[in-house]
């Protein structure tokens, strides 16, 4: 059946530099928000923008990926003919061998993408947190009568050397790429959203799985190739919130922009709704002693101590007399009394026994308690 | 194995909630932040491991239809069973039932159908966190006809209307009464044989019988073995604003939440998909039960907020439950306050209701 427009979702990633919290599982299915995982704002952008064919390539550590994704019920993506589709390496008659790059990941699954013999791909990447409209980027990209489409955003002239920065005409025809200058031409930086001609993409992926010394990577190969080859690439310019959760650092602070008053319409617009699991909590129980602020609780916590500036996951319990300041907690801890957390973020299940003390200075990375890292303490 | 179907017999259901009952049944009715009355008995059922449940409706359905959908949320989307609303829908030209005989008259190809050699009934107004496959056990390994599930409760005004059990030393029925002084309450939940359920229910038509409980199980208490399995864990039974106030105000405490909540599975309901709760600089909040898509600046002490309400900076919300989208506006003081949904109170509003009668405000009212 013919479809429009097909999106590949690219959710395989390690996310390595999220240290502890991807070392079992892939950085699309980490938790954010106080009940969201990832993956959930790209998947939530598919279904308020009616992008409605979607593959999600799978990779790196997908048991909890997986089973978050299901048949994509949450997103309304469980549909008759289409709907959401997991994607992930698999062996056939020539043998097969894992996802090399991501550009490897769409060549693997052409036929998931013939199937519905589409004018257009959709290339998201699974791991940062936006709102944005595809739809909007789409028709952008028929009226520039454009080959490929990139999203940017305008970033800090300061921050430029960190990104991939994409130079342009001023009808934002692109003309070079730049990857993390010293001395950028723009601050326009490429967000890994791609729009694709689909037969023009397949020539060249054809092109890049016959080739030994490539990468098998958009940003590094197609996307140079393209323009080398004097295709019409057309930069979207988007506006709003992105962050891209690639560290730590980067994780708390984007957890700690979310209570920030003019982000707050974030999770809480309901034109723009991002859609997860519902594990089926009762409501969150505040108790008499218990005084929070600025602080974001999701169902089934118990909170008995002080918050400032928070977030609980589902079904976290913290006793009275603790103090939980510029923290994320995870669904399922228990924190005891008398327990002063400082920037700290605690994973699934962990306990935290009564009068213990964390706390990391506003110079030091976030302090990230793991289910071992009281054995480790222990054993050390 | 030996399974059972489910029944929840809203008929003798009238709207007993007052304001909260004018546009919607009281299965329907939303209490503790974010459940609604059916979604106890519901998600019990669907923790016992019965394939199919019906819901006879008696009127004001529609708000329990869209509450139910296809039955997805308690994983009742089944292709083998499933969920089964029947309204009152009198199709058969010959029918002289009376009652909620009615209903089952009508509707006796549900049972028909079903796979299942046994039947347990319930109504809606038993709030507990149970699955009934104990008492389903116990049925079967008594031998007895019928089996009621009963409970003990400090006697409150809401017990007055419940049908009161005296049994014999091995738990056997003597007696079903209205005993203002008896202790020992029905839940309203029982289970039975199907055969002998289809077999009452003839009976009962046969003798132009209105209530098939009272006339086909309580009236022949004489020649069916009775027996009454006691359920010990946390319950309530809610038939009046009071006691919907009440119960609800009872689940600030910690324990009892703990009791009706946390142990066993999570009660099931609708998914609302609502961001978590934005507790801004300014709030106070303490002794309170808070459902997601709240945002708080003001102080809400002593009361229960269901999904996406908003109190506003200087707003003081007290022993209050508070409705789906509820705005609070600056400076409004609610003390002892029921509002239903989309209730809208303007700035510097105060309202105020008795403790044991609380002031229930309709839905969509903007004060």
């Amino acid at each position: 059946m013919k479809k429009e427009c097909v999106t590949m979702l690219l959710a395989g990633g390690a996310g390595t530099r999220l240290g502890k919290l991807t070392k079992n599982l892939a950085k699309p299915a980490v938790p954010f928000g106080g009940r969201y995982r990832i993956i959930d704002f790209p998947l939530s952008n598919c279904l308020n923008s009616r992008m409605f064919t979607v593959g999600v390539v799978t990779q790196y550590s997908p048991l909890v990926l997986n089973k978050h994704v299901g048949v994509g019920k949450p997103w309304d993506l469980d549909r008759m003919n289409d709907g959401l589709t997991v994607l992930s390496p698999f062996t056939g008659f020539n043998g097969g061998n894992w996802y090399l790059g991501t550009a490897d990941a769409l060549t693997k699954n052409q036929a998931f993408i013939e199937s519905y013999d589409p004018d257009y791909v959709l290339v998201l990447s699974g791991d940062h947190i936006y709102h944005m409209d595809y739809e909007k980027m789409l028709a952008q990209h028929k009226q520039n009568n454009a080959d490929v489409t990139i999203s940017v955003l305008e970033v800090p002239w300061k921050e430029t050397s960190r990104f991939g920065i994409l130079n342009t005409t001023d009808d934002m025809k692109i003309y070079e790429f730049e990857e993390k200058p010293t001395n950028a031409k723009s601050n326009l930086a490429s967000m890994g959203i791609y729009i694709f001609n689909w037969k023009l993409l397949k020539e060249y992926l054809e092109m890049d799985r016959n080739s030994t010394d490539s990468d098998h990577d958009f940003g590094k190969n197609i996307l140079p190739a393209l323009l080398h080859d004097g295709h019409k690439l057309y930069a979207y310019p988007f506006k709003g919130y992105w962050k891209d959760v690639g560290t730590v650092e980067s994780y708390w602070e984007a957890h700690m922009d979310l209570l920030e008053e003019d982000l707050e319409l974030f999770l809480h617009n309901n034109e723009w709704r991002t859609y997860s699991h519902d594990s089926n909590f009762a409501p969150q129980l505040i108790e008499a002693n218990a005084d929070v602020h600025q602080s974001l609780i999701n169902n089934g916590c118990i909170v008995g101590g002080k918050l400032d500036r928070s977030i609980l996951f589902e079904d976290v319990h913290v006793a009275e007399n603790s103090y939980v300041k510029q923290s994320i907690i995870h669904p399922g801890v228990r924190i005891g009394a008398h327990v002063h957390l400082e920037r700290v973020i605690v994973q699934e299940n962990v306990v935290i026994p009564d009068n213990t003390t964390y706390i990391a200075q506003a110079d030091e990375e976030p302090i990230v308690i793991s289910p071992d890292f009281f054995e480790q303490a222990t054993s050390s | 194995m030996k399974t059972m179907m489910g029944l929840i017999n809203l008929n003798n259901e009238h709207d007993f909630l007052n304001e909260l009952t004018y546009f919607r049944c009281g299965a329907a009715v939303p209490l503790a932040g974010r459940f609604r009355l059916i979604d106890f008995t519901l998600s019990n059922m669907a923790k016992s491991n019965i394939q199919e449940v019906a819901i006879f409706t008696g009127n004001k359905y529609r708000s329990l239809m869209d509450h139910l959908g296809s039955g997805a949320d308690w994983d009742l989307d089944r292709r083998h069973g499933g969920l089964f609303i029947l309204p009152p829908d009198w199709n058969d030209p010959t029918d002289i039932s009376k009652g909620d005989l009615r209903h089952f008259h009508n509707n006796l190809d549900y049972f028909e159908r079903g796979k299942s050699d046994y039947v347990l009934i319930s109504g809606s107004q038993f709030v507990s966190n149970t699955v009934y496959q104990d008492l389903f056990d116990y049925h079967i390994e008594t031998g007895a006809d019928v089996t009621l599930l009963t409970t003990t409760y400090d006697l409150l005004p809401e017990h007055h209307a419940c049908v009161k059990v005296r049994v014999d030393e091995n738990n056997w029925v003597t007696c079903l009464s209205n005993d203002t002084k008896n202790r020992h309450v029905f839940t309203n939940v029982y289970v039975m044989r199907k055969s002998l359920l289809l077999e009452l229910v003839q009976d009962c038509i046969a003798n132009y019988k209105t209530h098939f409980f009272s006339d086909g199980v309580k009236a022949n208490l004489d020649h069916l073995k009775v027996n009454a399995y006691h359920y010990d864990g946390y319950s309530a039974i809610i038939n009046s604003v009071e006691s919907y106030y009440r119960q609800n105000m009872a689940l600030l405490e910690t324990e009892s939440y703990k009791q009706l909540f946390s142990e066993g599975a999570p009660v099931l309901t609708k998914i609302g998909n609502q961001p978590p709760t934005k507790y801004r600089g300014t709030s106070k909040v303490n002794q309170s039960l808070i459902a997601t898509g709240c945002v708080i600046d003001g102080t809400v002490e002593n009361s229960i907020l269901f999904r996406g309400v908003e109190v506003r900076d200087g707003a003081v919300v007290k022993n209050s439950i508070i409705m789906q989208r509820c705005t609070i506006e600056q400076g409004v003081h609610l003390e002892n306050v029921i509002l239903d949904k989309d209730v809208h109170i303007t700035e510097n509003q105060a309202l105020k209701g008795a403790k044991e009668k609380p002031f229930v405000i309709a839905k969509r009212k903007t004060i």
